[in-house]
């Protein structure tokens, strides 16, 4: 059943209980590896750098159209084994254990089925034990397309979004198919928002 | 400046600022100076510098002492270490960003510089000023003039 929702203010600061808890993760420890599949943004690499981290940045959104087009075809190339692997080997080709942390955003949400079960597979080989995972995902469970963001790190606990446009969902997702999305992970918490997502916290 | 229509393929060093507009493949060196890729520059190489300005297209690991800035509408595919860096709105850029003090930055380049200056067979490029006039690229016989 959809929530009714409070509007997503766009461009504005938003409260993070989930990323404030990933920060807390990383806390009194430095030279960490954290990856941010929002791509590079001044706000980010200026934030998780001055923690003291290092960080790899991709526009993982953008690398998803490059390497399968873009619509509802774009779904069907994302089933394709041979495409899957090798935009992992293009785009994902990250060392066993190299990431203390992953920011993954809500692009997990536009992932066909295959695809997102190749990411996931390539994720959790490249955290480490005990790393964190943030992920958000739109509470608009039944909607074909949805709007995406670009996401703006202004503290530890806070936020911006900026809009990207709509975005072909790769399935719809509940809680229980989050849970199976993650499915094999240590733990997984969900931090419930007034507005249009829904936070989750995952632990490797 | 190396303009739009040259293309190089090697080494270069360089004892002073450089622009890179054309198309260069290998490694460029400009340990005390800047390095720009320009707006029509696609450079293909592993860069050190102390400044590193990308405008065009860029594929390679960069190392600046000081700075290493993405201009945007610009494309910087690579790692880079430096010890400020800047990515404006609008660039893009894949790859990992790892800040270092300049001074462990500025000692690995004295170490590069302190080591004894091999030309390496013709693929190397070295651009000296003799004098305050800017040093052009022939394309055509890659030489210093």
């Amino acid at each position: 059943m959809n929530r009714p929702a409070a509007p997503v203010s766009l461009g504005q600061e938003r409260t993070s209980k989930g990323l404030e808890q990933f920060f807390a993760g990383l806390e009194n420890r430095v030279n960490l590896s954290i990856i941010d599949f929002a791509g590079a943004s001044q706000a980010n690499i200026t934030f998780i750098t001055s923690l003291g981290h290092k960080l790899y940045a991709d526009d993982v959104l953008r690398s998803v159209d490059q390497s399968f087009g873009t619509g509802v075809e774009a779904m069907e190339k994302q089933s394709d084994p041979d495409a899957i692997a090798e935009f992992i080997s293009q785009n994902l080709d990250f060392d066993h254990a190299s990431f203390d942390g992953a920011l993954i955003w809500d692009t997990l949400q536009f992932f066909a089925p295959p695809l997102l079960e190749a990411v996931m597979q390539k994720l959790y080989q490249a955290l480490r034990p005990g790393a964190y995972l943030f992920a958000i995902f739109s509470a608009r469970e039944k909607e074909r397309s949805i709007p995406s963001y670009s996401y703006r790190i202004n503290g530890s606990r806070t936020f911006t979004l900026l809009p990207r446009g709509e975005r072909v969902v790769g399935q719809f997702f509940n809680n229980r198919s989050i849970e199976n999305v993650f499915q094999g992970w240590a733990s997984i918490k969900f931090f419930l928002t007034r507005d249009n997502f829904q936070e989750v916290l995952v632990r490797r | 400046m190396v303009g739009k229509t040259v293309s190089i393929k090697g080494q270069i060093v360089s004892r002073e600022d450089i622009v890179l507009d054309g198309e260069i493949e290998g490694t460029i060196e400009a340990l005390e100076h800047r390095v720009t890729v320009g707006p029509n520059g696609r450079v293909k190489a592993s860069v050190r510098a102390r400044e590193v300005l990308v405008l065009g297209q860029m594929l390679g690991n960069i190392e600046a002492g000081d700075r290493a800035e993405v201009r945007r509408d610009a494309k910087l595919v690579g790692d880079v270490r430096t010890s400020r860096v800047s990515i404006e709105d609008g660039a893009y850029f894949k790859g990992s960003i790892d800040i270092v003090r300049p001074d462990s930055l500025r000692a690995d380049s004295k170490a590069a510089v302190a080591e004894p200056q091999t030309q390496a067979a013709s693929s190397t490029l070295t651009l000296t000023p003799l004098s305050d006039t800017p040093v052009t690229v022939n394309a055509a016989t890659a030489e210093a003039n």
